[in-house]
């Protein structure tokens, strides 16, 4: 069997276990989602948008999708442990891709504000997810992963926040792939935030795994933010080092609202990110932040989209690696200035360091201008550290090892520092600095 | 101090520095002049060990040991530093860092205990209170968007505070406007000692009004083709270079004589 029949049967064995599957309009979006993957098939080398990036490995393993499992599970503890931020959070803890009520704790949020898992919302009231999950442009028309997701989602976070409601502390969604739980497996999170008029959040989606774990995490992510609303939205990726991940964030932003995207890619052997955003009115604002810091054989792939349909918006987006051993990573930023799209801002930059001589880099910044009155600046850099700095270092005394090792969290931290939740902050600081050969040395200067 | 000898250098096979010959002793200042791209900074960068530079001949001795095989970072530790004709802009590394984790490997390397974080405060604020130095600059990224005036004073707070034994100032005085190269010899004279040495190099008099040298050189096409006393960088001034290459080049025994 190939790797699609293999799919088109694993999904007629599970169906019946997704949730939703009494509600007509989600069987029938399941069912659309499912003739396009049949239709397509997995992306092949002559996709301009896998053009750098194989699935190759994807397809040769065969995941299944995972039927609910229950009991408590001590090793999911211990991994929530290890991974849980500092702090005071609305925590969901969703194990193998499935709510896991007994480790989250959602606390209290504000009236106005509703954070459950997306199945328990299809059970409840599905009605009020029609209108998104079923807008079969929730992959933007990028990847044929979205519409497989579509096709196998069987839980993940919904938020919704009414006119006005203000979150105010973070919620943290944190993704949890066990030993036992998650071999072999294909988990399909689909997470959902709205945000009404003049609403704000901040959500933390993060994904993690069990070290020797191989699985395939194919998640999405829809936002909308309303007129005036504000998401801030990070992604940490910390899946085991032999897993695959494919995640897409798709926005669409409504007038003046502003969405900020920060995305850190540091475990899975491949893990591609599609995140994109639409200005579907005027005066939207949307930061696009990255950083992937990879090493051995792993393999990450940025693709960015920023859809400047409507006027008088502004984007920056900034996306930064750091690669060693012989780790590769693609970048692909499209900005599209659509006509009317006057005053357009936008801004693009993607810089890469590569540590070792095996290590590699496409980078692709992607400007589509059809407006005559905007503003529009995109630049890549590919390179090692500068000799000039390092010997600079070296002639104060700073042996060479510490000078690298300095260079690459000054380069690297650019992007940490923009993180705005405190406890997110520091524990990628820790984490850059225990990659770094002298990281010990470099925290006891501050 | 230092013991140079018929030092060849060059740069993807160009020679530039060829058969120079430079002794500098405890205590003396030696301003090095010279037209430009006559090898002046290459010699700098060779001292301190810069490795795009090859060394094709000749020999360098440092307190009596070679010194050209030293990594820069312990020829540093070995107390030898370079002001850089053009600071390096270092982005996401602050300058308290950088001095942090310089005086630390210097203090180290000299057996001295690390200083906790209240005297190392105290050291840095009292220097840069010597260099007239604002505050801010201390937790800015190295020289980044600093003005070139700035850029030169933080080559001297750094030689202040790591107190070498050797120092090399590559055109320190280059765009200081007059006060802050007052404020700049300040900084160089309150490190002059009888058991420190110091190479000026500069295109001006003007420096050597305030940091007088013991002896002047003019470097010329990778050669010191002159030496004399502080009365040839007036000379100098009034007649430039030109004449220098018509007479023959006296020898750096003048120098040399004190070895
Ligand atoms: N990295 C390099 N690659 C090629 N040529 C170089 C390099 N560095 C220096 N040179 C050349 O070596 C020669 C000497 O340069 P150097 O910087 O030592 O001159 P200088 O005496 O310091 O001049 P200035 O007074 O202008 O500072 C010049 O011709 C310069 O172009
Ligand atoms: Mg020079």
């Amino acid at each position: 069997m190939n790797a699609r029949d293999h799919t088109l049967a694993d999904f007629a064995r599970t169906q019946a276990t997704l949730p939703g599957a009494r509600v007509p309009w989600l069987v029938s979006a399941r069912q659309v989602a499912l003739e396009r993957f049949a239709q397509n098939g997995f992306p092949g080398a002559r996709d301009e948008e896998w053009k750098y990036t194989s699935v190759a490995a994807i397809e040769k393993r065969a995941f299944v999708a995972m039927s609910p499992q229950s009991g408590h599970d001590q090793a999911a503890a211990a991994l929530v442990e290890q991974f849980a931020l500092t702090g005071a959070f609305h925590l969901l803890v969703f194990v193998n891709g499935r709510y896991r009520p007994t480790l989250s704790a959602p606390g209290r949020l504000p009236a106005g504000a509703t954070l459950k898992s997306l199945a328990a919302a299809l059970e409840s009231a599905p009605e009020a997810l029609e209108p998104y999950l079923a807008d079969d442009r929730s992959d933007n028309g990028q990847t044929v992963f979205g519409t497989l997701n579509t096709a196998f989602m069987a839980d993940g976070a919904y938020l919704h926040l009414s006119r006005a409601t203000v979150v105010e502390q973070p919620i943290h969604l944190l993704f949890i792939a066990t030993q036992a739980g998650a071999a072999g497996a294909l988990i399909c999170p689909r997470n959902l935030i709205v945000a009404e008029d003049g609403a704000q959040a901040t959500v933390i989606e993060h994904y993690a795994g069990a070290d020797g774990t191989v699985y395939l995490t194919n998640t999405l992510t829809q936002i909308f933010t309303g007129a005036n609303a504000a998401i801030e939205h990070y992604k940490l990726q910390q899946e085991a080092p032999q897993a695959f991940h494919i995640a897409g964030i798709h926005a669409l932003q409504a007038r003046d609202s502003r969405l900020s995207s920060h995305s850190v890619s540091l475990g899975a052997l491949l893990a591609r990110n599609d995140i994109s955003t639409r200005f579907a009115a005027t005066g939207c604002d949307a930061t696009f932040d990255g950083l992937y810091l990879v090493d051995g054989r792993q393999h990450v792939d940025n693709h960015t989209r920023i859809d400047h349909a409507q006027a008088n918006g502004t984007s920056r987006e900034t996306y930064r690696g750091v690669l060693d051993g012989h780790s590769r990573a693609v970048f692909n930023g499209k900005v599209i200035v659509h006509p009317g799209a006057q005053k357009t801002d936008a801004r693009q930059a993607n810089h890469n360091l590569l540590l070792s001589r095996d290590a590699e880099v496409d980078t692709k910044p992607q400007l589509e201008i059809y407006a005559d009155d905007v503003k529009c600046t995109h630049g890549a850099t590919v390179g090692q550290i500068d000799d000039n700095q390092l010997f600079y270092l070296r002639a104060r005394g700073i042996e060479e090892t510490m000078a690298r090792s300095l260079l690459v969290h000054a380069f690297a931290g650019d992007l940490i520092e923009r993180i705005r939740v405190t406890s997110l902050r520091t524990r990628l600081e820790q984490i850059l600095l225990a990659r770094l050969p002298q990281g010990e040395r470099i925290r006891e200067l501050s | 101090m230092l013991k140079i000898s018929k030092l060849h250098a060059s740069v993807e096979d160009k020679p530039i520095l060829r058969g120079l010959d430079l002794t500098v002793n405890a205590g003396e200042v030696h301003a090095i002049m010279g037209p430009n791209g006559s090898g002046k900074s290459t010699l700098a960068q060779v001292l301190a060990g810069r490795d795009t530079f090859k060394v094709t001949a000749g020999e360098v001795l440092y307190q009596g040991r070679d010194l050209l095989p030293l990594s820069p970072e312990i020829r540093a530790r070995e107390g030898i530093f370079l002001a850089f004709q053009y600071p390096v802009e270092i982005p996401g590394v602050s300058n308290v860092y950088l001095l942090k984790a310089a005086l630390n490997a210097v203090r180290q390397h000299r057996g001295l205990p690390e200083l906790d974080a209240m005297e190392f405060l105290a050291l840095i604020k009292q220097k840069m209170a010597l260099m007239e130095m604002n505050d801010d600059l201390l937790y800015r990224a190295v020289n980044e968007g600093f003005s070139g005036g700035e850029k030169k004073r933080n080559e001297i707070l750094q030689m202040a505070i790591l107190e070498p034994k050797l120092a090399i100032l590559d055109e320190t005085d280059s765009g200081l406007d007059i006060d802050a190269l007052q404020v700049v010899s300040k900084g160089i004279n309150a490190l002059r000692s009888p058991d420190r040495a110091m190479i000026l190099v500069t295109h001006y008099q003007r420096l050597l009004d305030y940091v007088v040298p013991d002896f002047v050189h003019v470097l010329s096409q990778g050669k010191i083709v002159r030496t004399g006393g502080k009365e040839l960088a007036l000379e100098l001034e009034e007649r430039g270079y030109g004449w220098l290459e018509e007479s023959a080049p006296t020898t750096a025994a003048h120098a040399a004589a004190k070895s």
